[in-house]
């Protein structure tokens, strides 16, 4: 029987040989490569992400647990089976037009990608037609949208507006983000959700898929 | 001497938005008569936050400011139109907060600076978004520069801003922006460094210490002014006391007189 939770506390405390050496000797035990990263190595990102969201772990500690899980999932790999490794929901994110701040976009994207979610990462910079067409080429379910400046936070609503003018509203759920970014202002653009950080992002985006 | 722009008159601030809301007077000048009692040598004025309000929000401020105003102001807006109104109500030479090298916002910019007399500040952001390497640091800081003088923009009237970048993402991020101040200072000895200096400590903890180390360290590579709270005691009495040691307080006259007066405590 593996035990997931010695996992846990490699990843927590960003201890890559451990973690390595469990999943390899999980694998010698014949546990499934599915169930390690799912029961092993996902629930523990996801605990990673509350610490994170409780101010108990910082994005250094985050970065490095991503990198120790990373390099986890690429010896399990090889024997995932077709479609077995992500959950099957697609998830757009990017920056804002005019806006051209990537930082805390992409430890967003860093930690959805470690929680198992199939993510499109179109950078900074992106026009509302852009992330149109970009929600109907990956057939989207989930559209993150970063600013990180009160001069481009307008531009989070004219997306959420194409969005709707387009039609596609009803099949994308729009989270947003960034500093100067709030719950009120999610409200009144008409967006499904607010995510102070990476780690309530990616819980956020769980909910939104269940 | 080291420069405090005073960042405080900010309409992203809430008690700011609140007082500029309500058009209370008497709470900003008592927040600009604080910040210029500390020794900030510029009140930065950014009315950008109540969208669609800024043109009245930064007259209403600039208006306000000026007649407790011994200091010149930072006009803080993207926008030229707001700029050109803001630099026809000051009465002291005023800098300008900001350009950068993103297309839009430099053509913008260049029409609005051409001839005029002001302190830029110039930040090294061009379309590619943020620096990567000192090198690309001291690269666009050089073709601002050059653009600058060109529309009759002296050097010594320049306030290049970095971008100093979250070192909880990387480890070199402190040591590629003082490699870039040196470099750049030892290219252009009559530019100065300022810019914003907590985003050094982004995602980590206790971050007031980290932001008043790297502001001694940030000082001996050549920054010389920067944005900053001046009503935040400690990082004050930091940049005072690193401004003493680097040989620029003749006998230590001006520490002493900090200690005297309690704005300098161990």
């Amino acid at each position: 029987m593996t035990d997931f939770n010695a996992m846990t506390d490699a990843l927590v405390s960003c201890d890559a040989p451990t973690l390595t050496n469990l999943v390899n000797d999980a694998l010698a035990a014949d546990t499934p490569a599915q169930d390690i990263l799912n029961k092993g190595l996902i629930a523990s990102m996801d605990i990673v992400g509350e610490k994170m969201e409780s101010g108990d772990m910082f994005i250094p500690e985050v970065l490095m647990a991503a990198q120790a899980m990373g390099s986890c999932v690429e010896i399990l790999k090889p024997l995932l089976g077709e479609g077995e490794g992500a959950s099957g929901a697609s998830v757009l994110i990017g920056t804002v037009k005019g806006d051209l701040h990537d930082i805390g976009k992409n430890l967003v994207a860093m930690m959805m990608e470690s929680a198992g979610l199939e993510i499109h990462n179109l950078g900074v910079d992106i026009a509302p037609e852009d992330f149109v067409a970009e929600i109907k080429k990956k057939k989207a379910q989930i559209v993150c949208l970063s600013a990180l400046l009160t001069t481009t936070m307008p531009a989070m609503k004219q997306t959420v507006d194409a969005i709707v003018e387009s039609g596609l509203r009803d099949q994308v759920k729009i989270m947003v983000g960034g500093a100067p970014v709030t719950q009120a202002f999610a409200d009144e653009i008409g967006a499904d959700g607010f995510a102070a950080d990476a780690g309530s992002a990616s819980k956020m985006v769980k909910s939104f898929i269940n | 001497m080291f420069e405090v722009i005073g960042e405080r008159i900010n309409t992203s601030r809430k008690l700011v938005q609140a007082a500029v809301a309500e058009r209370d007077a008497e709470y900003i000048i008592n927040d600009v008569k604080k910040q210029q009692k500390v020794g900030a040598s510029f009140i930065d004025v950014n009315a950008g936050a109540r969208i669609g309000h800024e043109e009245e929000d930064m007259r209403w401020l600039l208006d306000t400011i000026q007649p407790f105003c011994a200091i010149p102001l930072a006009l803080d807006s993207p926008d030229p139109a707001v700029l050109e109104m803001a630099f026809s109500m000051v009465d002291q030479t005023p800098m300008v907060n900001s350009i950068s090298l993103e297309k839009e916002r430099f053509d913008a910019m260049m029409p609005f600076l051409d001839g005029k007399e002001c302190k830029i500040i110039a930040l090294c952001m061009d379309d590619a978004g943020m620096p990567e390497s000192s090198k690309d640091i001291l690269g666009r800081a050089k073709n601002l520069i050059k653009e600058l003088n060109g529309v009759g923009i002296i050097t010594a009237n320049i306030y290049v801003d970095p971008l100093v970048q979250p070192i909880s993402t990387n480890s070199n991020k402190g040591i590629m922006v003082l490699d870039a101040v040196r470099a750049i200072k030892a290219e252009f000895p009559e530019v100065h460094i300022t810019g914003g200096l907590s985003n050094i400590s982004y995602g980590l903890p206790q971050r007031h210490i980290i932001n008043r180390t790297f502001v001694a360290l940030m000082m001996d590579a050549g920054m010389d002014s920067a944005i900053i709270d001046p009503l935040d005691k400690k990082i004050m009495a930091t940049i005072q006391t690193a401004d003493m040691l680097l040989g620029n307080d003749q006998f230590c006259m001006e520490y002493l007189k900090g200690v005297r007066s309690g704005t300098i405590e161990s």
